[in-house]
């Protein structure tokens, strides 16, 4: 604790960042404009494909967002994880399709990449290639010991699940096993031996794959030896960037909700007036608070290398995923009849909180781990 | 640490120092008698005489009452009684026995008592000699304060007192109380007013302290009855009818988001059968490292250990939330995280030690006192005493209210 700044290292820039990235969302994607872009269809037949703004990344990645956490001598802007952090909170205010968050990810796995590939990688993201994570199999793990893509000759085979807004990138990074361990590649989406098949998923807000490889010509970016340190080295950022997702949504459904509360009469009174209604959308405040809180100490103490950014991320993440659970479900209800329509926005978020929250390990995973940390083995 | 040291002014910065020598040299040491965990749950007078010392070198060295001005005792300083508080926190001095007088009495005499007061009470007050207590609270008057009962009615330069408080601490102790009550029938809001009274020289003349137990089995706090009581009109404070504004100044300050930073001192190791070990996640995982369970500790068991992480991620989420509220940039609202703080504080706490009966099983039913009682007792006796203060100072659903009022927007409930 003691290395950290009080400010969890949010100065005047990264409050710069912050409030230009809610000004951008708010500008460009009033949740009217994502409903009907997302959800224009009557029911939700079609996997998501085409329902994203591809102007819009454009514009944030001359902006240098998806960068923001690569270092400049790669060519990205090389502010700390919280400015990372501020803009993904506020895409998930916005519940905004893009690239944007796969590819922080992605960012963080490559900057755990020694050597040129991963440093032609970065590069290529400065200048707006969207990149994806392949590195979870077909039971949701991403143990890197388990994965189900092989490296053979240096072409990949086999496949990988779970990928996120697939079809929106470029560039895959996929864990793969060879005969001496777990080595991470690059690879092109649109190369010969690549099949992305999208999945049918809930979330309105962005998309998601599994591909099938089958002598997909790909570039090492980790070797066998190192791939999965090198997972196991960025994950925490992951998580870190998921939660503040988490956090941006939770933070729309309570004041939607409170919006909501106020104008809405029932019994001569706006509902906002009876208690039932008022105590436990204060808890949801309560929660996305503890979240928020400890998503910006989780992104500190990754900035400043602490040992505790493990454990400080696994929380974060584990109360973020309680929190989205929590204010989806009290927004559908309290929004009453009309809350459980598609009309409605509160879906979009609901969708999108029940998707992050499994992403990466739910709250139930992070803590069954940080009870190995923190209070030692099962005996 | 640094952080804080870094932005003291120059005579914040020399005040300081003074502070670090004065405690180097005068820490008052070990207390010759058990301490209870805090100075509301005083019954003991050895424990109190001790305590009072320690504010009565403190006060003289000039570490109490720093800010406020001279002719009320005060040391006359600028924004200093933080520098102190943190420094009496870092060398583990004990806590001081008038926190009401401090916490509540003091700013509210100070903002609106007349000059002749303000002289006559602050110095002693702030010095510990004489111990104040607070008299809102009714059987009638809770959550709802303003529907107070007590009456007080005029009697030429004096008025009479008649009527009932509860759950006043320390006024077993106390010369003198803070009284809100009743002037006006008519009116709930403006109908009261506020006085200060000098009530041990009372007892027995219109006066009558009875303690309550609690409970746990413990005293700590008491009813106050008033019969005919006559008290001058110099001890009111403010306007005839001005109650219930001058209380809000009292209530501000309670909940530590007055002008007036309160004088704090604290951080001594309590002993180890004082409690301590009920405090923190620590100390229950160290319980459950000891309890055994299906052959193998609590620690093992996974549902337990569930509940350990759950606990220490609200610990830490509560810690970071304290950190965070200080940085405008990253709060939507100013008041949203400090009035989150009694209410998420307290029912974490209660929830902590509630798990400590999963933990110890069958041997939570043994109570202080039992030889096999597992941390002699300790654990039930804390999560009984938990609902103190999860009902004092506006009860969590008060706060619950307040929060949802003030930071959400939503309409007043009554």
């Amino acid at each position: 604790m003691e290395k950290q700044p009080k400010n969890f290292g949010f100065g005047e820039e990264e409050a710069m960042v912050k409030s230009s990235a809610r000004k951008f969302f708010s500008d460009n994607c009033p949740i009217e404009k994502i409903h009907s872009q997302v959800a224009n269809q009557e029911k939700n037949s079609s996997p998501g494909n085409g329902n994203w703004d591809r102007r819009l990344w454009e514009k944030m990645v001359e902006m240098g967002w998806p960068s923001l956490n690569v270092a400049e001598s790669s060519g990205g802007v090389g502010m700390p994880l919280c400015a990372a952090v501020a803009i993904a909170e506020e895409a998930g205010r916005a519940a905004v399709p893009s690239p944007l968050i796969p590819t922080f990810c992605s960012s963080f796995v490559l900057n755990q990449c020694p050597g040129q590939a991963a440093e032609e990688a970065l590069n290529q993201i400065t200048q707006g290639t969207a990149v994806s994570l392949g590195i979870t199999n077909s039971k949701g793990s991403s143990d890197p010991s388990q994965t189900e893509t092989e490296i053979k000759g240096n072409k990949l085979y086999g496949a990988t699940y779970y990928v996120q807004d697939a079809q929106k990138a470029e560039k895959i990074i996929v864990s793969a096993k060879g005969s001496s361990g777990t080595g991470l590649y690059l690879l092109d989406t649109q190369s010969k031996g690549v099949q992305i098949i999208p999945d049918l998923i809930v979330d309105l807000t962005r998309d998601q794959a599994h591909i099938i490889f089958d002598g997909a010509p790909c570039i090492e970016l980790a070797k066998q030896t190192d791939g999965a340190a090198a997972l196991s080295a960025a994950l925490p950022a992951m998580l870190t960037i998921v939660s503040a997702d988490m956090v941006g949504a939770g933070e729309w459904l309570l004041q939607t909700t409170a919006e909501y509360a106020k104008t809405r009469v029932q019994f001569d009174h706006p509902i906002g007036f009876f208690q039932a209604i008022k105590h436990p959308l204060v808890n949801v405040m309560i929660e996305i608070d503890k979240a928020k809180s400890l998503t910006y100490n989780a992104a500190c103490s990754i900035d400043f290398k602490e040992d505790s950014a493990e454990v400080n991320a696994r929380m974060a993440k584990a109360q973020a995923s309680e929190m989205a659970v929590f204010s989806a479900s009290r927004a559908v209800q309290f929004h009453g009849g009309i809350g459980f329509t598609w009309e409605c926005f509160v879906h979009i978020f609901f969708k999108r909180q029940m998707h992050n929250q499994v992403l990466y390990g739910d709250a139930k995973h992070h803590r069954r781990i940080l009870s190995d940390l923190c209070i030692g083995q099962i005996n | 640490m640094s952080g804080n040291e870094k932005q003291d002014t120059a005579e914040q910065s020399t005040f300081r120092a003074y502070c670090k020598d004065w405690l180097e040299k005068n820490h008052p040491g070990e207390p010759p008698v058990n301490l209870p965990l805090g100075a509301l749950e005083l019954s003991d007078i050895d424990a109190l005489e001790w305590l009072q010392a320690w504010q009565k070198s403190a006060y003289e060295a000039g570490l109490i009452g720093c800010d406020y001005p001279k002719e009320y005792g005060g040391g006359a300083l600028d924004d200093c009684q933080h520098i102190a508080n943190q420094e009496m926190q870092r060398y583990k001095t004990p806590y001081l026995p008038n926190i009401i007088g401090m916490g509540m009495a003091a700013p509210t005499i100070l903002f609106h008592g007349q000059e002749d007061i303000k002289k006559e009470l602050l110095p002693k007050l702030l010095s510990g000699e004489e111990i104040w207590c607070q008299g809102f609270s009714e059987p009638g008057a809770g959550s709802d304060l303003a529907n107070q009962q007590t009456t007080a009615v005029r009697d030429g330069d004096n008025w009479i007192i008649n009527g009932h408080k509860i759950w006043t601490s320390l006024a077993h102790f106390a010369k003198w109380m803070i009284l809100l009550c009743r002037t006006d029938k008519a009116d709930k809001y403006n109908g009261l007013s506020y006085f200060v009274v000098p009530i041990k020289e009372a007892i027995g003349k219109g006066v009558t302290v009875k303690p309550l137990i609690k409970m746990t089995g413990e005293t700590g706090f008491n009813e106050v009855i008033f019969d005919n009581l006559l008290v001058n009109d110099k001890y009111r404070l403010d306007e005839v009818g001005a109650g219930w504004k001058v209380a809000m100044t009292t209530l501000v300050h309670e909940r530590g988001a007055g002008l007036v930073v309160t004088p704090a001192s604290g951080g001594m190791e309590p002993k180890e059968d004082q409690g301590a070990q009920t405090q923190s996640v620590r100390a229950l995982i160290d319980l459950a490292k000891k309890m055994p369970r299906n052959g193998k500790t609590a620690a093992d068991d996974p549902l337990i250990r569930d509940e350990l992480i759950k606990m220490m991620i609200r610990y830490e989420g509560f810690i970071q939330n304290q950190r965070r509220s200080r940085i405008t940039e990253l709060t939507d609202h100013p008041m949203r995280i400090p009035l989150q703080t009694k209410l998420v504080g307290t029912e974490m706490a209660q929830d902590l030690q509630k798990i400590s009966y999963d933990i110890e099983g069958p041997a939570s039913s043994l109570y202080v006192g039992d030889k096999n009682a597992p941390a002699k007792g300790q654990w039930p006796l804390a999560y009984m005493n938990s609902f103190g203060v999860t009902i004092a100072a506006g009860t969590n659903e008060v706060q619950r209210n307040i929060l949802g009022e003030r930071v959400l927007g939503l309409p007043k409930s009554k």
